[in-house]
């Protein structure tokens, strides 16, 4: 017989045709206790994690959860940005298991407990074609009050100044504000951005751009090919060692949050993000560490 | 509208005509659960600044307890409204050319094309916007990122809506119109404006509602082209920041008062649609959905 006689054959008993369906049932829900990971070995750490919060602070938690998870195979670790005030938010309500907030803690906020990772500092950015190499403090002010708006004023081309700036709630706004003295309401800007690397993709798009991004993720870029440069503050470099020994004025910790005292899985993530193991992650970053 | 003629005798239907009545009831509670939802989040704030501070109020600031709505609103207005001036034509004429002008091997090849360029994630038009479209704009005129970034991305994303809408609603018009038209010796540009045109007027204007429907919710996309400043854009190369955007750049940390201002804007964004579909309705008189 014919193989489609054959199988039209088997098709018309009845009992193939309640059994095929009930076999796929069965085969899918074989399948998925497959992704289950199996439950007998692995006793020690098991379980997720998720981390929210700043976007300076989650490309290098990022990399030390891959170092982790290759470490503890039965765990995942989910890091997504947002901003600190989303870290801060997250960690309060319980929606994040650790909030990732990339400065210090305000008094309201003691309800929290903060861990240091890293020390990180604040940048003015410019496009690498653009001939300034200096700002004095108030004309960075000037800039982003729009006092000053063409290049050829603080002695660069004839080319109006694209401001680019951090949304509201991110800490890198904060500190920038905080230490320019400026008020957040009152910069003026024609680009408004919410992650460093948004900021960064900014900048190097537009050769009249000036925005400012954490330390961390303009060198690392910088390095990687991107025409960006970084402008000293008050003739000190904007660089990781100036970060270290505190000569550079705009720095910040980069702090792992949790509501309570950290427990389990927390704990130990915690741990491994401040231990030595991962101390070349913080570097290869342009991070600084800690302990410096 | 429904179709009462329809009868049905035999009980095995009953059941499933039971499972149809569960679906749709699910699928139509979905809808006004999230509405009641947006209303019940937003009431909070609505209650205690009213509403005529979202439209007096000196600007965004929720940090400082402005929350003035119009400058996005007008905003998403005025992307919406330029994309689709620009994306509609450009649609319709595209699929006049695919039904009525191509050779059929280009003509499927063309589709194809269109349907693909219909898959495309919002969020890789958004990253090709930043990384290509924002900087050939800032050299043209800086600062780059603006209104025009905006439009032009949108129009690329509701282009093959209304294409794909048109080419479906010209594909259904009755063959014996064209038949008659032939007969009567009309040109196919003729035709294709006297009679088809008419006849597929309740599919095109269902491709229009679909696409300033997609217009108006898009929200990465114009996140990172927009450049996302809060004002009313003066020219063409303004940045501005729509509702949609800012619901996305703000919701993660907004708490309290800001958190009912965001689902007030959510409520403004529901209205929109809720006007556009009223719009459907109107230019329709109740035969969208007859053949």
């Amino acid at each position: 017989m014919t193989l489609n006689a054959l199988f039209l054959r088997g098709l018309r008993m009845k009992y193939l045709r309640t059994l095929a369906p009930l076999t796929l049932v069965a085969v899918c829900l074989w399948l998925q206790s497959c992704a289950k990971p199996s439950n007998q070995a692995r006793a020690q750490t098991q379980g997720k994690l998720v981390l929210t919060g700043s976007s300076t602070v989650a490309p290098l938690v990022s990399e030390m959860a891959k170092r982790y998870e290759a470490d503890h195979p039965g765990v995942r670790i989910d890091v997504q940005s947002g901003g600190s005030s989303r870290g801060i938010a997250d960690a309060r309500q319980g929606v994040a298991d650790i909030g990732m907030v990339s400065r210090t803690l305000k008094e309201n906020e003691n309800d929290l407990q903060a861990f240091s990772i890293a020390k990180d500092g604040v940048s003015v950015i410019l496009h690498k074609e653009n001939p300034i190499s200096a700002l004095s403090d108030q004309q960075v002010v000037d800039i982003y009050t729009k006092q000053v708006t063409n290049w050829k004023a603080v002695g660069g081309k004839d080319a109006p100044i694209t401001v680019v700036n951090k949304a509201e709630g991110r800490s890198t706004l904060e500190l920038f504000a905080q230490y320019f003295k400026l008020e957040p309401k009152a910069i003026k800007a024609d680009v408004v951005i919410g992650d460093n690397e948004q900021g960064i993709k900014t900048v190097a798009g537009n050769p009249n751009a000036i925005g400012y991004v954490s330390i961390g993720s303009a060198e690392y870029d910088a390095t990687h090919g991107s025409p960006i440069k970084l402008l000293p503050i008050k003739g000190n470099a904007a660089s990781i060692a100036n970060v270290a020994n505190e000569k550079f004025p705009i720095s910040r910790p980069l702090n792992l949050v949790t509501k309570t005292t950290p427990t389990g899985l927390q704990k130990d993530f915690i741990d491994f993000a401040r231990s030595p193991q991962v101390q070349d992650i913080v570097k290869q970053q342009y991070f600084v560490s800690p302990t410096q | 509208m429904s179709n009462s003629n329809i009868s049905f005798h035999q009980r095995s239907e009953a059941v499933f005509i039971w499972v149809l009545r569960g679906l749709a009831l699910i699928a139509g509670a979905i809808v006004l659960l999230i509405l009641f939802f947006l209303i019940w989040e937003a009431i909070p704030l609505l209650q205690q600044i009213g509403l005529s501070r979202f439209l007096t109020d000196p600007s965004w600031h929720p940090a400082s307890n402005e929350f003035n709505l119009m400058p996005m609103l007008t905003g998403t207005l005025i992307v919406m409204a330029t994309s689709v001036l620009v994306a509609t034509p450009l649609g319709i004429v595209s699929a006049v050319f695919c039904q009525y002008y191509a050779p059929p091997a280009i003509a499927q090849l063309y589709r194809r094309l269109i349907e693909l360029l219909a898959g495309i994630p919002s969020v890789v038009y958004g990253f090709w916007g930043l990384v290509v479209l924002v900087p050939l704009i800032g050299r043209l005129h800086p600062p780059g990122p603006s209104l025009l970034a905006g439009t032009l991305i949108l129009t690329l994303m509701i282009l093959p809506t209304i294409a794909l809408v048109a080419d479906a609603t010209f594909a259904n018009v009755a063959p014996e119109y064209l038949k008659g038209c032939a007969v009567l010796g009309l040109s196919r540009w003729a035709t294709i404006r006297e009679v088809i045109f008419p006849a597929a007027r309740a599919g095109l204007i269902t491709g229009i509602i679909l696409e300033t429907g997609r217009a108006i919710g898009e929200t990465m996309a114009v996140l990172m082209v927009c450049g996302n400043v809060v004002q009313v854009p003066n020219s063409l190369f303004d940045p501005v920041r729509t509702l949609t955007a800012n619901i996305a750049l703000e919701m993660a940390y907004a708490v309290d008062n800001h958190r009912s201002a965001l689902f007030v804007s959510g409520l403004v964004l529901m209205m929109l649609i809720g006007i556009l579909v009223a719009i459907a309705e109107v230019l329709n008189r109740g035969h969208l959905y007859d053949k």
